[in-house]
Order: C-alpha cells, then structure tokens, then sequence
C-alpha cells in the first residue's frame, strides 16, 4: 500500500561544515528512510516516470523491491537498464527527466527516484557479492577510446557479450569527468573507480596515458587487429569568453581547475604536488553544473566571496536544482543578469577586477528563453583576484581531426546515426559528449549502450 | 612500467634518463615532447623528448633541476619508474631542406635542440649549432651536437669556454663571417628565446623558439599553457610548443610562468628539509 507521506529530504552534512570540506555533501537514505519513500510509489500500471529515463530503468520494479527490503535484487534490477546505478543516483538531473514525469509530481512532489537509486546502488556495494558470468568469448576485438561514461558503458556491454575490449585513455586515470571534472564532494571518487574495477574484472582492458591521434589512430587501430573501434572521447576544448585580459594570471577555464583539484587532488596540496591558487574573491563565469561545482570548489579551497555571474536569471541557471540549492546554502553569491566585458589585471598580469554589465530580459530567442539585453550605462567594477571560465566545453580534435573520411558537424562533432552511433566510416561508432556536445551522464551512458549493441551486431555479420 | 634503463649525470643539477616507452618510442618525432608523472602524488610536468631509439623501445630526456618534481626525477636511478609517461604530445618540427639553419640552444635547452638539429642535417641543411650556457660546468651535450652539426660555436655568460657572451653574440659571429642564415631555431630560458628573437626580427629571419608555459593535461583540455601568439590565444600543448618567435607575447609568457611562484617554493622546502635530514 502506498503512504501518503511527504517525499523524504536527503540528508547532508551542515553547510558550513562542508564548505570547508571535500566530503560528499549528501550523506544517503539509510536502510528505514529509503523504505519509506519507497511505499510513496503507487507502482503505476503505465509509469511514466520510465519514459522520463533516457536509458528505461525499471523505476517502479526496483523501487518495489526496496520496499520490501530486498536491496539487492533492487540493485540487480537497476543494472539491467543502467550500468552505473551509484553514479547516476547521485549526478543525473533526475528533476528534468524520470522524476519530472513521476505522477506523483502532478499535485504533490514526485518519488525521489535517484536517491533511491543511489541508496539501491551503495547498498549493493557495501553489501553484494557481485556475480559475474563470463561470456563465452566471440573472438572479435574492439577498442574504445575515451574512459568517460560513454566508452565505459559501451565497453561492459561488448564485454558482455564475450567481445575482448581494450580502453585507450589519454589520461593516467580512467573514468573521463566524474574523475577530473565533477568534485569528490558530489560524487566520492572511491565510487567511480569502484565501478571501474568490475569492468576490468569483467575482462576488459583498460590502457591509460594513450593519447589516440598521437601514439595510434583510428585507423591503425583497425589495421592492427581490432574489428571496431568506439569513439567516446568528450567535451574536453574549454571555450574562453574572448574578452579582454583573459590571460591574465588567475584566470582558469573550470576544467583546469577542476583537474587541479579533482583529478591531481591539489585541495591536499603540498602533500599532492600540484598547485592551486584561489584569491579572496572569486568570478565564475557560467550558469551550469560546471559552474556551481567550480563555485563551491573555490570556496572550500578558502575563497571568501564566490559569485557566479550569469548572463540570464534565477529560472534560466542550467544546472541541477539540487546543486543551485547546495551552492546557496553554502553562500555562494548568485550575480544573475550580469555579463563580464573584461577582467582587469595588475602590473604583474595578476587579476584584480573584472568590469561588467547589467542585463535585463528581452523577448524569447531561439533557445525559447528570454534573451538578455545589456543595460546601458550599467557597467560596473567587481573586484577578484580569481576568474573560472565555464561557459562551455567543444570537441577535443586530436583524435576527429586525424581520423580521414570521419564525417563532422560544423561544431567539428562527430556525426553519428542516432539509433545506432555508426558514423561515416564502417566498423566506427561514437556516442557521448563528443557527438552531442556538452549533455549529462546518463546520455552519455545511452549513447554507449546504443553503439554496443549496433556493434555487436556488426561483428556478428562481419 | 616506464623503467629508467640509463642515468647520467650531464652537469651539476642537469640529469639525462633513458626510459623504456616502446609506443612513444615508435612514433616520436623531434620537437615533441612527454608528460610524467613520478609517483602517484607527483603532479604532471612536461619534458622534450632528447633522443629516441625505436628499436630499443626507449626516450632519452634530459631534465634539470628547478624545483620541486624536477628534483624527485632527478634523483632517479636505473631502475626506477615513472608511473605516467604519456607522448609524444605537441606538433612536431617542420624539418626540411631550408638552407643554412642555425641550432640554437641555452643551458637545458640544448638537449630538445639536439634531435631538431639531427634532423635538420638529415634533410640536407647546412646546420651551425650555438651552444650557451652560464658557465663551462653547465654546458652540456657538446659531443652529441658536434655529431649532428657541420659547426659549433659555444658562448658562456662568464667566458669560462668558448665565446663570452650570449647567444646572440654567436648569431652576430655567423652573420660576420657573411653566411647567409635561412631559419633559426632557438631553445632555452623564455628570456633567452626573447632576446634571439628580438635580434632577428629586424633581419628578417625565420625564427622558430620552443614555448614551455605551464601545462597539466598536455593534450588541449585545460587551457593553462596558453600563450598570445600574434594577438590570438593559442594551446602551447596541441598548437605548439613551437611556434614563430617574431609573433609570442614573450612578456605575457614570463609571467604566467610566474604565477603558481609561492606554491612552488613551498613544495621545494619541502623536499629540500627532507634531503637534509637524509643527508642528501
Ligand atoms: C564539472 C562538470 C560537472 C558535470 N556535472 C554533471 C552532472 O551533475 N550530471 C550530469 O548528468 N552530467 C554532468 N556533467 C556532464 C557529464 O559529465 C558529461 O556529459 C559526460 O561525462 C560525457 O561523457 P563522455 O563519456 O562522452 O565524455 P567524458 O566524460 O568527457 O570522457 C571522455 C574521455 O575521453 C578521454 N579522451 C579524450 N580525448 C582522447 C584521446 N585523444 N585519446 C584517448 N582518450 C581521450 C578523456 O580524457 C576522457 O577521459 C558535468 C560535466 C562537467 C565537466
Ligand atoms: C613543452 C615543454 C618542454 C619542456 N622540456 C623540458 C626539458 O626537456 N627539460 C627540462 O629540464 N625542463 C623542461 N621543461 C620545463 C619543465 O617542465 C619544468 O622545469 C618543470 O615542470 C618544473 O617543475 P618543478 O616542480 O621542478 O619546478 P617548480 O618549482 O614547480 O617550478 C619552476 C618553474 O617551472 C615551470 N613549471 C612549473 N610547473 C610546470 C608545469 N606543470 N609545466 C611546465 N612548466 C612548469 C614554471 O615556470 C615554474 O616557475 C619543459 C616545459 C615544457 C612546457
Ligand atoms: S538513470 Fe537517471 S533518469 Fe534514469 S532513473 Fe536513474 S536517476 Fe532517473
Ligand atoms: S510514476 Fe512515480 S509513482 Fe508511478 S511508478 Fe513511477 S515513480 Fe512510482
Ligand atoms: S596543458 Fe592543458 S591545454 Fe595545454
Ligand atoms: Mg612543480
């Protein structure tokens, strides 16, 4: 019987406490909390909530099997549908998607699907005993490039299907953004490697410090053994404003100083060698997951005063509300309707300003949203010493500008089919950020699936 | 993984370590360079690749000691490891048949002039090398440059060996003797790369320097190596590290080079108190 009971609030550590912490913020259900919410779910005969899931996972089945306490078999369900359960439980915009559709959602407020998730997810790893069956191996070989979410995934479902699958990572860890770019303290690293270890125990080889493009290709790939290559390589070229000063000294793109502190763990620095370096005030430029997690990253290396400055308002920010709702609460200031013109720098070419203009909202664009519109006269100093550019990320071209007859898009993506991520070349798919641009994990994850299958079925006629 | 099969000393603080890396090996080329890591908590530094032999599957690099990760490298001995070393990044040297080219290299700088200028000669140029260093004790690879050069001429600031002076008072040499010089490459501190550039730009002569900003990634994802070449921002890691010399912002490139100073001198101490302690 389903209770009538208010959605169950997630809890987390005090937000002053973590401001000055890399821990995770959200500390998951425990075992009775995440039972209780479980019965919310009126187990709907059509749900709904699964078409708002861009990979289909069973929400209704796993939820059920939580609330009847059988954790594991939750876990198990979960998997079914999607690989990385602890992952997207925690990062997935799941107010945009599976639980924007939750019936629940239409008078009151919707299950909280990915906390559930992520409850199932962590229960399984702190308490399974993960079964593996090895596949009976096809003989066919297939390389992936890029250990993001989308090569990752695409990799266990070949391995799956008894295909041998070797990784090539350009970085000397595996596991693309959710190691260098989304903070420990949203998604605990220990989770992502965790995941990655029972790929390789599933067979599959991963290879970090290859740079495709440069120590192999695309083709030689091919050549030399494998029978299709996946291409999983990222939004990885940070975009810069092209504004004056930008290369001042204390002016970062987010990814840099995302992989400063994620990825080469600078927070611990000197005990980690590399530097990091974060003034009293500090500019980010940008309104989306990127830029909150640069925003309360700055803020836990020590910066007084944080603002994210955003070019349009409060309703237009892209980011996860849960991650708004975090940064707020832990004092990160919102200068929404504000657009930098120039960043000021000092004699020794080290920031200490940024002059800026006051918008106002105009009519809707072709984005559907209100256009912003400078105010004249509006220009004002606001003094940083810090600037993290996040506005966006493009492709990466190392591998699609040294990869001949590979068709791209005039953002230089990758063009692929979308129901199957072949591209132009045959034995070649690709899926992910570098086919779409800057999108989520679960996408990724989606796109990795697709080209899996289409693979497999390519191997198996060819 | 990455075992240092060679060690030698060149000078006082610089060190020379073959490394076993088949695949970089294979497809190294001059003026291309590595990202290593020492151990795990090592951050990610950049090193030109000196020398490569495909056959032993091994790159030489030639590292002097600055600071912090630079020490711990340089302390290491045959048999050690690295546990990243990722290449070979960066655009390669556009080697061809220019003419008469001079190989430029100061202090370090040398070693990544080395495979430049082999190759230089291996395409037919006449190739004269201009070796500086501070004093005599800090020159280094004098043998191997004679070997890939149809001439040598050595400064040092201190005139200990070879000419006294810079440079570019090797370069004023060459162009007294009459010899019409065709491109220049030219490797070392930024201050030195300046300095060559600034003397041949109002001759006119094509001016390669070899840029070493700060990097992480090595591979154009974080954007900390960017440089202002000819009023537009360029990647040092996947556009460069070679660029034109008469078109960087060497200023700008000073310093950026300069920003993370304190942080560095911080990691230094560290390591130096603990050498003392071991009676290093
Ligand atoms: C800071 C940040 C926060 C985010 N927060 C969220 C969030 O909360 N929720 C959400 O759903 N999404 C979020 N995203 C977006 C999400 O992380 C991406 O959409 C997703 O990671 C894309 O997966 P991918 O596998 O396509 O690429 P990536 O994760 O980018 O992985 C690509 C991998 O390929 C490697 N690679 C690149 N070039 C080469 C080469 N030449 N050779 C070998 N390897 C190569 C890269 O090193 C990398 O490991 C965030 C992104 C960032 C940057
Ligand atoms: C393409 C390229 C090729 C290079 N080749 C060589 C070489 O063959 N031999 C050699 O001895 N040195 C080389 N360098 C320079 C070498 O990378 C630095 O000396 C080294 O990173 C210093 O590290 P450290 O911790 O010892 O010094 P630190 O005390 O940390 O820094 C000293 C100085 O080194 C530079 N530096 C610091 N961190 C980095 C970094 N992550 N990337 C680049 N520079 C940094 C800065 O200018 C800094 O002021 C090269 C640099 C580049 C960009
Ligand atoms: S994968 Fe994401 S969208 Fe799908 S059910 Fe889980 S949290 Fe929701
Ligand atoms: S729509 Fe909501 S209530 Fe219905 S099955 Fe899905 S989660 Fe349960
Ligand atoms: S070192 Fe990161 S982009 Fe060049
Ligand atoms: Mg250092």
């Amino acid at each position: 019987m389903a209770s009538k009971a208010p959605r169950h609030d997630m809890p987390c550590q005090d937000p002053i406490v973590r401001g000055k912490n890399f821990s995770e913020v959200a500390l998951g259900y425990t075992v009775e909390t995440a039972a209780e919410e479980a019965k919310r779910c009126i187990q709907c005969k059509k749900p709904k909530c699964v078409e708002g899931c861009p990979v289909g996972v069973d929400i209704p089945q796993f939820i059920n099997k939580i609330a009847e306490g059988e954790h594991l078999e939750a876990a198990s369900i979960l998997k079914g549908k999607n690989t990385l359960p602890a992952i997207c439980g925690r990062v997935c915009p799941q107010e945009s998607q599976c639980e924007a559709q939750c019936i629940l959602g239409v008078k009151g407020e919707p299950v909280a699907i990915g906390r559930l998730e992520r409850f199932a997810a962590d229960y399984e790893m702190a308490n399974g005993t993960s079964k593996l069956e090895k596949a009976t191996p096809s003989g066919k070989k297939v390389a992936v490039i890029g250990a993001g979410p989308a090569g990752l995934t695409c990799a266990a479902e070949l391995a799956r299907k008894g295909h041998a699958v070797t990784v090539l990572e350009a970085l000397h860890v595996a596991g693309g953004v959710l190691m260098y770019g989304i903070p420990e303290f949203r998604l605990p690293k220990a989770i992502v490697q965790k995941e990655i270890n029972s790929l390789k125990d599933m067979g599959v080889e991963i290879l970090v410090n290859q740079v495709v493009g440069k120590v192999t290709s695309v083709q030689e790939l091919l050549a030399n053994g494998y029978d299709a290559v996946f291409i999983g390589t990222g939004a990885g070229l940070p975009y810069f404003m092209k504004i004056p000063g930008e290369n001042y000294n204390g002016v970062y793109s987010a990814n840099e100083f995302l992989t400063r502190s994620n990825l080469m763990k600078a927070y611990d620095f000197p005990n980690h060698a590399t530097p990091i370096k974060v003034g009293e005030q500090v500019a980010v430029l940008g309104g989306g997951n990127v830029a909150m997690d640069a925003a309360r990253t700055a803020l836990r290396l020590g910066a007084k005063d944080v603002y994210i400055v955003y070019r349009r308002s409060m309703t237009e920010l892209p980011a996860r509300v849960e991650e708004v709702h975090h940064a707020e609460e832990e004092g990160i200031q919102f200068k929404i309707l504000t657009n930098p013109i120039a960043i000021n720098g000092d004699e020794n070419g080290n920031v200490k300003s940024m002059t800026c203009l006051k918008y106002e909202l105009g009519e809707p664009d072709a984005s559907g949203r209100r256009r912003p519109v400078a105010i004249e006269g509006s220009e004002f100093d606001l003094p940083v010493q810090t600037v993290v550019v996040s506005i966006g990320q493009g492709p990466n071209p190392l591998v699609t500008t040294t990869t001949a007859g590979l068709e791209l898009n005039k953002w230089g993506n990758i063009v692929a089919d979308e129901t199957t991520m072949a591209t132009s070349i045959p034995g070649v798919y690709a899926g992910g950020d570098i086919v779409t641009g800057a999108a989520t994990v679960i996408l990724a994850m989606g796109a990795g699936k697709t080209a899996a299958a289409s693979i497999d079925a390519y191997l198996m006629t060819n | 993984m990455y075992k240092v099969v060679k060690r030698r000393q060149l000078a006082d603080i610089i060190t020379l370590l073959e490394v076993e890396a088949p695949e970089v090996a294979k497809k190294a080329q001059p003026g291309e360079f590595v990202i290593v890591r020492q151990n795990e908590e090592s951050e990610r530094i950049p090193l030109t690749i000196m020398d490569f032999n495909r056959d032993k599957g091994t790159i030489t690099i030639v590292i002097q000691e600055v600071g912090y990760s630079s020490n711990l490298i340089t302390r290491m001995q045959e048999g050690d490891s690295f546990v990243t070393f990722v290449g070979p990044l960066g655009q390669a040297t556009e080697i061809e048949n220019y003419g008469t080219v001079l190989c430029i290299g100061g202090g370090v700088g040398v070693a990544p002039v080395h495979p430049i200028a082999r190759g230089l000669k291996e395409a037919g140029n006449k190739v004269i090398s201009i070796l500086g260093a501070r004093t005599k004790d800090l020159l280094i690879l004098e043998d191997e440059m004679r070997a890939v050069s149809d001439e040598v001429i050595i400064t040092t600031d201190d005139g200990t060996y070879g000419m006294k002076g810079f440079v570019t008072h090797g370069i004023q040499s060459v162009l007294d003797q009459g010899i019409k010089v065709d491109a220049i490459w030219a490797i070392g501190p930024v201050v030195m790369m300046k300095s060559v550039a600034n003397f041949t730009r109002p001759l006119g002569i094509k001016t390669i320097v070899s840029m070493n900003p700060v990097m992480v990634d090595g591979t154009g994802m974080c954007g900390a190596c960017r440089l202002d070449v000819g009023g537009e921002t360029k990647f040092a890691c996947v556009d460069g590290p070679e660029f034109d010399g008469h078109k960087v912002d060497f200023d700008l490139a000073m310093k950026r080079s300069a920003f993370f100073k304190n942080e560095e001198a911080v990691a230094y101490g560290k390591v130096k108190c603990q050498c003392a302690k071991e009676g290093k």
